[in-house]
């Protein structure tokens, strides 16, 4: 993982969340307020413009530069939740241009953990934590597996990240929420796909694409 | 200067950036919107400081050396509250966020720095999780810079169980009633803590609950959040827009008020002989005569149990939109609450006794 494979990463990220703002919102209409697609397309939106007229130094940076502007733009939750994320992501990632794809892992594990230290949610609650801890469990068991070496080990790792993170979102579908705004509606959330698991796949599959090419 | 007279610009196809006819609101752009009323705020109240850099609306005679700083914030969407208490008596500043989006730790810290005047600032914050995170945020932020905060949640929504399945109860209606009265105790130059401490009484005191007859159109969604059936309502919604606990047949308004007045007493009795500040507040599209008719029932109805509405307010004041429906906040007042709530107090929204 460099710099150029952190920016392409987050700009496929900006790519995909601006494709499916509608369909975010039409998922938070359901269970939540109507605004998480907007919100996540804003947010990437001003991630794209800070890195553009950033120079950082490694994907340390680019990630930690990342969640500082999601906490500036978003609001919400999911702005202090994405972007405490990829701070801890980028604050875990030793110095230097290029990090190897297990200190990358540790980073990700380390975002996942800052997310549930700030929300509080247990895997099961109908949230971002039900695609992202699942993501995080196959990228360690896909490099275990295959190895880390080079860029082939990080790619496969994130492919398997990506697949599992969509498994865990439509498993939020049967679930009741238990944290945030879905909560107020008891039984009546289930059955409807969590938006935050959601936009976690979306990143994910983000990371996959890019890491592939 | 013939105003129906057919456009010359004939065969232009495009397309005027702005003009988006899909959402029936009296808007330019959907991103826009909030800045744009923050315009208008400012230019309807010149004693209010809005700072468009920063989305925050300040006090104009803020900081007050001495004083502390009362600050509230939330989405957008709710108006009159959190802009229209910005003043005196009330609150020091108000952090709009995007609409139903909570604001910025950015925000809530320029609005600190704002108003700070020595004695450090108190956070009026609404229990959701995205406004609870911000501000805990911003609260470590401004710390870093010296400036003292304290805080008080506000959770009055009994239509939410309080327990480990949701997020916790709401905060709704009473914020205006906290934002009031802390306002009225900090403009008497009380300590941040003794502030945020009454703050909390207030909070402990209220129980809101909330009607829909509508849902409510984001001017980003453009849609409307839920289907409605003309026959049914949405019983114990928040103020986002966000479907109820449950969905029941339309009844007359005299069983609306018994249900929700008995909802709020189970939560936080009021025993008779004791009085109580009592808001009925529309939600954004239900007219004043259905407020005034919801009154009288709630007002027949805690006379009968031998309440006394000490003080009411019956109007539009922590909205959701467009959304047709009510809600009903019950406090129970002892004096100094009263007196505090009687106090001067000058805002867009709020006036009285100056």
């Amino acid at each position: 993982m460099d710099v150029a494979l952190a920016r392409a990463w987050l700009d496929a990220a900006a790519d995909a969340l601006a494709a499916r703002t509608e369909e975010l919102t039409s998922l938070d209409a359901a269970i939540g307020d109507s605004d998480h697609g907007v919100n996540m397309n804003r947010g990437f939106g001003a991630v794209r413009t800070a890195l553009a007229g950033a120079s950082p130094a490694g994907p340390g940076a680019v990630f930690t530069l990342a969640g500082t502007t999601l906490v500036s733009k978003v609001g919400g939750a999911s702005g202090p939740l994405y972007g405490s994320a990829f701070r801890a992501l980028g604050k875990a990632l030793p110095e230097g241009a290029e990090v190897d794809a297990a200190a990358f892992g540790a980073g990700l594990r380390a975002g996942l953990d800052a997310l549930v230290k700030l929300g509080g949610a247990a895997p099961g609650d109908k949230t971002i934590v039900d695609a992202y801890a699942p993501a995080v469990d196959a990228y360690d068991a896909a490099l275990r597996e295959h190895g880390g070496d080079g860029d082939g080990g990080l790619a496969a790792a994130a492919r398997a990240a990506a697949g599992a993170a969509a498994e865990g979102m439509r498993a939020t579908v049967p679930l009741q929420a238990r944290k945030g705004r879905a909560s107020y509606l008891g039984e009546r959330s289930i059955g409807h796909q969590d938006p935050g698991a959601t936009s976690t796949w979306l990143i994910f599959q983000a990371l996959a694409d890019a890491a592939a090419t | 200067m013939d105003l129906r007279r057919e456009p010359v610009r004939a065969g232009v196809t495009s397309p005027t950036p702005g003009r988006e006819p899909a959402v029936k609101k009296f808007i330019n752009h959907p991103d826009a919107v909030v800045r744009e009323a923050l315009v208008g705020l400012a230019a309807a109240h010149p004693d209010l400081r809005v700072d468009l850099e920063q989305q925050i609306v300040v006090r104009a005679e803020a900081p007050r050396a001495g004083k502390v700083g009362l600050i509230s914030g939330g989405g957008s969407g709710h108006e009159p509250m959190h802009a229209g208490f910005v003043g005196l008596g009330m609150l020091d500043a108000a952090c709009p966020g995007e609409v139903f989006t909570s604001p910025v730790p950015d925000q809530i810290v320029a609005a600190a720095k704002a108003v700070d005047g020595g004695a450090g600032v108190v956070h009026i914050v609404k229990n959701y999780t995205g406004d609870v995170m911000n501000f805990q945020m911003a609260a470590e932020l401004s710390g870093d810079e010296g400036i003292e905060v304290h805080s008080v949640l506000v959770d009055d929504d009994v239509a939410v169980e309080d327990s480990t399945w949701t997020a916790g109860r709401r905060g709704t209606g009473a914020t205006m009633l906290v934002e009031k009265i802390a306002g009225a105790l900090a403009e008497e130059g009380a300590d941040a803590a003794a502030v945020a401490a009454l703050g909390t009484r207030v909070n402990e005191a209220s129980a809101s609950f909330a009607i829909a007859l509508t849902a409510c159109t984001t001017p980003a969604a453009g849609r409307p959040g839920f289907e409605l059936p003309e026959d049914e309502m949405e019983v114990g919604v928040g103020i986002h827009g966000e479907p109820g606990r449950r969905r029941e047949q339309l009844r007359p308004a005299r069983e609306i008020a018994t249900m929700t007045l008995e909802a709020i007493l189970a939560a936080k009795p009021v025993a008779a002989g004791e009085d109580a500040i009592v808001v009925v507040n529309g939600l954004g599209a239900t007219p004043l005569i259905e407020l005034y008719l919801l009154y009288g029932e709630v007002a027949g109805l805690l006379e009968s149990a031998g309440v006394r509405i000490a003080r009411n307010l019956v109007g539009n004041y922590v909205t959701s939109l467009d959304m047709a429906g009510m809600s009903l906040t019950v406090c129970r007042a002892d004096p100094e609450l009263l007196r505090l709530w009687d106090a001067p107090v000058r805002t867009p929204a709020l006036r009285w006794g100056v």
